[in-house]
């Protein structure tokens, strides 16, 4: 348990932000500049809040009414940089070790031993740190920081430094480490695509201030959260689970609730296994009607559940309620000519190809746990 | 014609290597230190210090050995004290040949250090510190280790300078055969006797191949460090 609620003006800008975080990976997702990297770095004690409060397990770490300010080396407290950081004179083994040697409390979380295997660094140990790939040093450093034996995983942007197919490679790290750690993980981020990916809870942040809190799909799936969550990427997402493969097609059926399920392009994954989609608003059309000969293969019955006041460049968002939450972007004009009102019967369309494999968050590691999906 | 590595020039040689090496243990753990502070601390008088430090490099060296002698002669106000209470006397002996060159060489260490403490990345110190290392950890664990190529630089400057010393040690500990008479000494006393101008130049000879010596080991050794540290 984390627990942060603090204030800093900086010139003219003003960060007064208010964020708990459990065991699970929580996404602080907005803008460059809304203050995000500078909150993390309140946790971790590299730059002082004018005022507020931080608590992280049953220790509190700053109290500026108490005058408490515990240094960064004393707060139990992993963070891994954006630019991983690790140490140029040491090996990747004495890297690792560093944190490990320094520990405090008895080591109770990960050992040496486990941290090699996690996160695979076996044939890394004895190389230096100059030798490695992005991704490579990135995952030294998360075992580095893990091996601290923190209360908390601080991420700074831990992907966005690396190219495409490194960020790929490094995903179900992060993702198996959220799913073990048992403690909260707090990563930096202003990519959807990692929020559907990665994240158990998200943090919306806008200019200095934590906007809204909540489940990824609660978030997302919010119409007026909109703009913040940024409009051409916008869209729901959905928790489903494998139902079936059509190997003739090249489909996989994937479900979310009774009745209820989507075509998509064939996913790698056993009918069972769970997985998260993201529905983009632009993706998703409307109809008064059941099409009978139309291209589209997803056909959701429902209901209108809310619509956005405000129309942004002639569209606007419009929510619907078909099992779960989903939004759909439409023009002013269909929305006026199809009477669309809350409560109002429609069909949403969804085209399986826009449903791609950079919309799919895979969380097979959570089920292992149970954290994500209760049996 | 004396012998080029005679046991006359062996001696001389011997004594101002102990003298060099001396200076430069001396110098080493303040130069570090100040070293440290000019580069990572803000603090009221920085520039003064900063100042005081670099007076061995702008001061006639005779001066700076007159002011040792004043200070720390056997009449002087520390020297006496030194005498009466330790029973040591820096004037007139090697260890006060080894003050005067580390006093010397002292500037030319703190500019070459600090400079390689200000080539440390400080988000690795900020990183360490995340990682449970206290200030004083995170200096001899990590800036210490990267500022290792400057510490070098640093260490062969300040040597080259002690052993090429000459007015601050002539004037605090003058100029006595087997006790305070450095290669440059010898050699200089060397040419002021009538025909010692051979035995001067296989001092010279053995002067010349020290320093190129030392230059080399140092380069060598920094660029291997560098290499290393890269990355």
């Amino acid at each position: 348990m984390l627990e942060i609620k603090v204030r800093l003006r900086q010139g003219d800008f003003l960060l007064d932000a208010e964020l708990t975080a459990d065991s699970g990976i929580t996404v602080l997702f907005g803008r460059s500049g809304s203050g995000k990297t500078t909150l993390i770095d309140m946790l971790a004690g590299l730059r002082q809040p004018e005022s507020g409060i931080i608590r992280m397990g049953d220790q509190v770490v700053f109290d500026s009414t108490a005058r408490v300010n515990i240094a960064p080396e004393r707060r139990a407290v992993g963070y891994v940089f954006q630019d991983a950081r690790l140490f140029p004179h040491l090996n990747v083994r004495d890297n690792l070790a560093y944190g490990l040697k320094r520990a405090r409390n008895r080591p109770q979380g990960y050992d040496l031993g486990e941290i090699v295997e996690l996160l695979e660094l076996g044939p890394l140990l004895n190389r230096r740190p100059r030798s490695l790939s992005g991704g490579e040093a990135q995952r030294v450093s998360i075992g580095r920081a893990l091996l601290r034996q923190p209360e908390a995983l601080l991420l700074d942007e831990p992907l966005s430094s690396l190219d495409v197919s490194s960020r790929a490679q490094l995903v179900p790290f992060i993702a198996r480490i959220g799913a073990t750690f048992g403690k909260p993980v707090v990563m930096v981020s202003h990519s959807i695509e990692e929020v559907v990916r990665l994240g158990d809870h998200m943090a919306l942040m806008s200019e200095g201030r934590v906007i809204e809190t909540g489940p990824v799909g609660e978030i997302m799936s919010r119409i007026d959260l909109g703009p913040l969550t940024g409009r051409h990427e916008a869209g729901a997402v959905i928790d489903a689970v494998v139902e079936g493969h059509d190997a003739t097609y090249g489909l996989s059926r994937l479900s979310f609730g009774p009745d209820r399920s989507f075509q998509v392009p064939a996913v790698d994954l056993r009918v069972g296994e769970p997985l998260r989609i993201r529905v983009r608003s632009r993706d998703v059309g409307l109809s008064l009607t059941r099409p009978r000969d139309s291209s589209f293969l997803n056909v959701l019955p429902g209901r209108v559940h809310a619509i956005a006041d405000e129309a942004v460049d002639s569209q606007v968002d419009v929510q619907l309620d078909v099992g779960v939450l989903m939004i759909a972007r439409v023009t002013k004009k269909s929305c006026d000519a199809m009477g669309l009102v809350p409560g109002k019967e429609i069909f949403a369309l969804v085209k399986s190809v826009a449903i791609d494999s950079r919309s799919l968050g895979r969380h097979g590691e959570k089920t292992e746990t149970g954290q994500k999906f209760p049996a | 014609m004396t012998e080029l590595f005679g046991p006359e020039s062996m001696a001389v040689l011997g004594l101002s290597l102990r003298v060099a090496l001396t200076a430069v243990a001396i110098s080493l753990p303040f130069g570090i230190l100040a070293a440290w502070a000019l580069a990572r601390w803000q603090f009221p008088g920085k520039l003064l210090l900063d100042g005081i430090i670099h007076i061995p490099l702008v001061l006639p060296p005779v001066v700076i050995g007159y002011g040792l002698l004043v200070l720390l002669g056997t009449q002087g106000v520390v020297g006496r004290w030194l005498g009466d209470v330790f029973g040591i006397t820096l004037a007139f002996s090697w260890q006060g040949a080894a003050l005067a060159a580390a006093v010397m060489a002292f500037p030319l260490l703190v500019r070459a250090v600090r400079l390689g403490f200000e080539a440390v990345d400080q988000r690795f110190e900020l990183a360490a510190r995340t990682l449970g290392a206290s200030p004083v950890d995170v200096f001899f664990s990590v800036s210490v280790p990267l500022a290792l190529p400057g510490i070098m630089t640093g260490i062969l400057l300040a040597f080259a300078r002690a052993l090429g010393e000459f007015g601050a040690t002539i004037t605090f500990v003058s100029n006595i055969p087997g006790e305070t008479r450095t290669l440059p000494l010898a050699i200089y006393s060397a040419i002021n006797v009538p025909g010692g101008e051979a035995r001067a130049l296989s001092l010279v000879v053995i002067a010349v191949l020290i320093s190129l010596g030392a230059v080399l080991l140092s380069e060598v050794l920094a660029r291997r460090m560098r290499r290393r540290l890269d990355a």
